[in-house]
């Protein structure tokens, strides 16, 4: 029993949430006619988990220890990287509960306000647990959580056809990528005799297994990992079911489903194919499966496809899709130096790319709701009809091209270093030229939005308190950081932890 | 008399999962899709029950087998609610149709 409360102090977070889901349900059950105060049983949710989270932060261990496996590794694994990007997850759903106010398209849905919070928080426990599931059958039950959430989500406001398209196909590219992983998990397992990824860990150490369909179990696996961070060969569900989600969860996908996502890969890599980490902080990698030249042929598949499709685009969530895609393949090349260097620049670069993807998805659904304009052709003359929305914008924009002065460069900094110090020269061109092409179709925004003039007379959109403070919390950081980085990268340098088993 | 063993577990297995990838891959019927995925996910089953039974790993493939099955239940549900959505708007499951969303 001493196991089971120890095991409970360590998911104390998680249990908050499950508590707020279970209130807000109720709540949701009970009060029939005024769901005004629902939202605000999420967020007070949200923000006890994120002080849970926050007391926890120094906390690391293994909650729910298995006692065949010599008593000490267990299903859940409590480390600072996970702290880390459980806590970007919190920051990202308590902006989404503040976008969804100021969002048309939610306010309209009144009467099943109470599902929608309930399937976000829903959607919040399956990433919890997916960032610290050290055992395949909790990953793949955490992703279908987090899943099956999400799918309802993308087409739940029906107000038109494509939401519920969206739905349609996020669905099923998202069921057969799981499908596959779970087959890939099977033969895993098989091959290991264990679903545990530390004792897969040192089942390979000594490999007697048949080297072909190991690869084979990999590759399924990954498919279902590439699908929730959209990386290339897996990403085509992408551009349409951010065109067709309602904005705020198209927002919520592109930054925490890829978060869990990312942290998911890294630390299914880590555990279960590194040998051990050397005094340079370089991961050795055990000789089963390449994954270096697997990761480095999808991250710079994944940056140019993404890039050089988002030019032809004219919906700017499209656009903006397609933009999520070739920072996912930026994001994993922190991931294919396979040191503490590049896991280093995964997590300074998500940190400001949740502040400028969701500042970008914002400023656009405030334009949206004022205007229904999402073409960007449409955008035409905004910059002076409505400066202070252009202005963010712009920040924003420039901040994911990643040009100085803002976030988005050091961000890049970070990543480009950790590449010269790998010795990756050429990986690191190809990720340079990637960004200039990007250059091509965020500026286009800004010459539409400053240079071209109105065919007609544009309306201008006037944020009220709420929207302006909103879009200014995003603002300030993404200027801030650009300068004053030095407090970031520490975080980052404390969360580097990933347990392992010595 | 033949000795029914692991391997022939593993080839029904590896015939359900081709046989899921196949509809997947071909059928246009959305809730053929879905079938096809069913399949490969007790494809998956059948793995995971045989190695639990043949290889003695213990019981945790046959417990896995046990979330397997729920889970597909719940998803199935999900699914076919998300279609029935979609028959609403569009008045067909066929997923070839179902393209508006275009640059």
């Amino acid at each position: 029993m001493a196991n089971l409360y120890q095991s409970l102090e360590l998911i104390k977070p998680e249990i908050a949430l499950s508590i707020a889901l279970i209130v807000l349900v109720t709540c949701d059950l009970i009060f029939h006619k005024d769901k005004k105060f629902i939202p605000y049983i999420a967020l007070g949710g949200l923000l006890i988990t994120g002080i849970f989270l926050l007391a926890n932060s120094s906390v690391s261990g293994f909650a729910f220890i298995q006692t065949d496996l010599m008593g000490k590794i267990g299903l859940v694994a409590v480390d600072s990287f996970g702290t880390f990007f459980k806590l970007l997850v919190i920051i990202t759903s308590i902006l989404i509960v503040f976008f969804s106010f100021s969002s048309e398209e939610i306010q309209k849905i009144t009467d099943r306000i109470g599902e929608y919070y309930a399937l976000l928080l829903g959607m919040i426990l399956g990433m919890f647990f997916l960032i610290s599931a050290t055992d395949l059958i909790l990953i793949y039950l955490s992703l279908e959580l987090m899943s099956l959430s999400s799918y309802v989500l993308a087409g739940f406001t029906k107000l038109r056809d494509r939401n519920s398209e969206a739905a349609l196909k996020y669905l099923i590219y998202g069921s057969v990528s799981s499908g596959l992983m779970l087959f890939g998990i099977s033969l895993l397992y098989g091959l290991t005799g264990s679903t545990n990824l530390y004792v897969i860990n040192m089942m390979l150490q000594s490999p007697n297994a048949n080297m072909f369909t190991l690869a084979f179990a990999n590759i399924l696996i990954l498919a279902g990992i590439g699908y929730k961070i959209s990386a290339a060969p897996f990403h085509f569900w992408t551009p349409d079911v951010y065109e067709g989600a309602p904005i705020t969860i198209t927002a919520y996908l592109s930054v925490a489903s890829k978060a869990a996502g990312f942290a998911l890969l890294i630390r299914f890599i880590k555990t279960t194919f590194v040998s051990f980490v050397d005094s340079t902080g370089n991961w050795q990698l055990i000789q089963v499966f390449d994954w270096k030249s697997v990761l480095i042929a999808l991250s710079i598949l994944t940056m140019t496809l993404g890039n050089f499709s988002a030019i032809w685009q004219n919906n700017i969530k499209r656009m903006l899709a397609f933009s999520s895609i070739a920072h996912a393949g930026y994001l994993m090349l922190g991931l294919v130096v396979f040191s503490n260097g590049g896991l280093l620049a995964i997590l300074v670069y998500f940190v400001i790319y949740l502040l400028m993807n969701l500042g970008a998805f914002l400023v656009a659904m405030l334009i949206a709701n004022k205007t229904g304009f999402e073409d960007i052709n449409d955008y035409n003359g905004l910059g002076h009809t409505s400066p202070f929305l252009g202005i963010a914008m712009v920040i924003f924009l420039v901040s994911l091209v990643g040009l100085p002065p803002t976030a988005g460069f050091i961000g890049k900094l970070y990543l480009f270093i950790a590449l010269v110090d790998a010795k990756m020269l050429a990986v690191a061109v190809i990720a340079l030229l990637n960004s200039v092409v990007s250059l091509y179709y965020y500026v286009r925004v800004i010459k539409h939005m400053y240079l071209t003039a109105p065919e007609k007379e544009t309306q201008a959109v006037k944020p009220n308190l709420h929207d302006t403070i909103l879009v200014t919390v995003l603002v300030i950081p993404t200027l801030l950081f650009g300068i004053y980085f030095q407090p970031l990268v520490n975080w980052a340098k404390n969360s580097l932890e990933i347990l392992g088993l010595m | 008399m033949l000795q029914v063993g692991l391997t022939h577990f593993l080839v029904v297995s590896a015939i359900l999962f081709s046989l899921g990838v196949y509809g997947i891959v071909t059928r246009k019927n959305a809730v053929m899709v879905l079938m096809g995925i069913e399949l490969v996910l007790n494809a998956a089953n059948i793995n995971f029950v045989a190695f639990s039974r043949f290889s003695g790993f213990g019981l945790g493939g046959q417990m896995t087998a046990l979330f397997v099955i729920v889970l597909a239940a719940a998803e199935a549900a999900i699914a076919l609610a998300i279609v029935l959505n979609i028959y609403k708007q569009f008045t067909n499951v066929n997923i070839d149709e179902i393209d508006h969303l275009k640059d």
